[in-house]
């Protein structure tokens, strides 16, 4: 064989397993930043909440586009069918806020395990293509049923009950701020221990060699509708958020744009690495709020250059590569 | 069996019976029909006509993966692996997806005690310990070919079809890789496309030999090797 140097005791090798799954001190950092910035005077809340919200949305498709390797143009479908159902829910009076998350949920699960169903045997454009038009088609529905949905002007009177019955929704965002952040922890929560079990190890596998997890007896197409599904109804949670801490819902929720802006965010922090979409977002956010008041009308142009340029310089996204500067760093030390 | 691809047609009235326990080598020339011949057993590819059993059952209308589970598993001739992941992350994964524990859940890999202690039995066996932790891309050939093997050896086949497994090995890597395949034990039936015939010999119980589509020739590696015909076909001399 080829060099039988290494001698190991059995069980040795758990110990790699139990690393990886075990929460790094900057991890930890990053969950007490969110909860500092609370406490901080003048925070943002307002800005720091579409933050964590556009973050979780980034998470979801990182589980489908990162980990499985499925690309999706149309995830702001999943986004948008979770914000209308909390919209819904709040006008005609289902007004208790976290059952209204997890109906949102389930039902943007529900219909991301029939497009899962739909797409599995797609792959690249056509995957694209396909996923771009059910956005599309769902968008065109909402905008046009004026008398169901108020099309542009959107979905108004909607009314959220305090969280747990004590927290009522205030004006600066405070409860909005904190209920996003505990929201967006326990799905995190969720969706990391989900790329630290098995499965995720079977969906890392499935984006790597198809062919290799046919001959381990994987049915990989079923592994394409369950990522759908549970990538969608976390996605419908973010939407579900963002209509219950606005208290408002617009077409807008599942526009194409926001499709592309939840990819790019995803590709600037770097996708398969847990954190890269909160990191994204948070880059993308600031710089648009940023630009925005510096420059009400060129923004656009400001954005698309510093994208160009932070794309140049960090190629896998910006935590893969920090990543890569410190191993080499830390490499050259020694 | 009949396999036709467009207007050609191969292996017409194909008989092929392996027995159990045995070490089997495919040989022949290149085009002869030996990797279309794994594909057809394995599902890959679905036959004309005819049929294929497996201990008993017709699975001809089976999936690759159900045929997977009924302990028919394959290697590729060119590496079909996990470039990223590492040997061990790999080989838990297999076993993982053996065992049914992959499915969605919240409980952790590293709570797969079971699963890593054999991946690292494997590992050992194989003589891949000490690439353990590698990603898949930065071994060398020959390890790479090993994990190809190792992979499949891990769902504990009944049979294993293995396809030009030591092709792209030193001798030495050939002959070790040879020496662990013919330890495994008669539960286990292993048939191989070899082009190196000091392996075949050496190793096989029965070899068949593949020309143009057609089996010309099977039986112990002695009459193989008498045979006129094959020596014509293949041979050489």
């Amino acid at each position: 064989m080829t060099g039988t140097t290494a001698s190991a005791n059995p069980g040795d090798l758990r110990a790699f397993f139990v690393k990886r799954v075990r929460w790094k001190p900057l991890e930890l950092a990053f969950w007490a930043v969110w909860v500092v910035l609370f406490f901080v005077p003048g925070s943002n809340l307002v800005l720091l909440s579409q933050i964590l919200i556009w973050g979780l949305f980034a998470l979801s498709l990182d589980l489908l586009l990162g980990y499985r390797g499925i690309p999706s143009l149309g995830h702001a479908a999943f986004f948008g069918i979770g914000a209308y159902t909390a919209g819904f829910l709040g006008k005609y009076g289902w007004t208790e806020p976290i059952s209204g998350l997890l109906i949102a949920g389930l039902l943007a699960g529900l219909t991301g395990l029939a497009t899962g169903r739909i797409v599995r045997g797609l792959h690249g454009i056509g995957l694209l293509i396909v996923t771009l038009g059910l956005n599309l088609i769902l968008f065109d529905f909402v905008h046009r049923s004026t008398h169901i949905t108020g099309g542009d002007d959107g979905l108004q009177g909607i009314t959220i009950a305090p969280v747990l019955g004590l927290f009522r929704f205030d004006m600066v965002g405070r409860t909005a701020y904190l209920y996003t952040l505990v929201v967006v922890f326990v799905c995190f929560l969720a969706v990391r221990a989900l790329v630290t079990s098995p499965f995720g190890l079977a969906l890392l596998g499935a984006r790597e060699n198809t062919r290799r997890m046919v001959m381990l007896g994987t049915p990989v197409e079923r592994d394409v509708t369950q990522a759908f599904g549970i990538s969608a109804c976390i996605a419908g949670i973010a939407g579900a958020l963002l209509t219950q801490t606005t208290q408002f819902a617009s077409p807008e929720v599942l526009a194409f744009t926001r499709s592309a802006d939840v990819l790019v965010m995803l590709v600037i922090g770097g996708a398969a690495v847990l954190y890269g979409g909160f990191v994204g977002a948070a880059v993308f956010m600031l710089l648009r709020d940023t630009l925005s008041a510096f420059n009400p009308i060129y923004w656009y142009f400001w954005i698309g250059l510093l994208l160009v340029l932070i794309v140049a310089v960090f190629r896998k996204g910006m935590l893969p590569t920090l990543g890569g500067w410190l191993a080499r760093m830390r490499g050259g030390v020694q | 069996m009949r396999m036709a691809y467009g207007g050609l047609t191969i292996f017409n009235g194909l008989d092929f019976a392996l027995r159990a326990g045995e070490r089997h080598a495919v040989i022949g020339p290149n085009g002869a029909g030996k990797s279309t011949f794994v594909n057809l057993v394995t599902g890959l590819v679905k036959p004309v006509g005819g049929s294929i059993w497996l201990a008993g059952r017709d699975v001809t209308a089976t999936t690759p993966q159900q045929r997977v589970g009924a302990g028919l598993v394959r290697t590729f001739q060119i590496n079909t692996l996990f470039p990223t992941l590492s040997p061990l992350e790999s080989l838990v994964l297999a076993l993982c997806q053996r065992d049914g524990a992959a499915r969605p859940s919240w409980r952790a890999v590293s709570r797969r005690t079971v699963q890593i202690d054999e991946a690292q039995a494997l590992l050992e066996r194989f003589g891949l310990l000490g690439a353990a932790l590698r990603p898949t891309r930065t071994l060398s050939y020959g390890e790479q070919r090993l994990l190809e093997v190792v992979l499949a050896f891990a769902m504990r086949p009944r049979v294993l079809l293995l396809d030009e497994p030591a092709a792209g090995l030193s001798t030495a890597q050939g002959v070790a890789l040879f020496e662990q395949l013919s330890s495994l034990g008669d539960d286990i039936t292993v048939l191989f496309i070899e082009h190196d015939m000091h392996l075949v010999f050496r190793y096989a119980q029965r070899v068949s030999v593949f020309a143009g589509g057609e089996l010309i020739a099977q039986g112990t590696p002695d009459v193989v090797r008498a045979d006129a015909r094959v020596r014509k076909a293949y041979l050489g001399n």
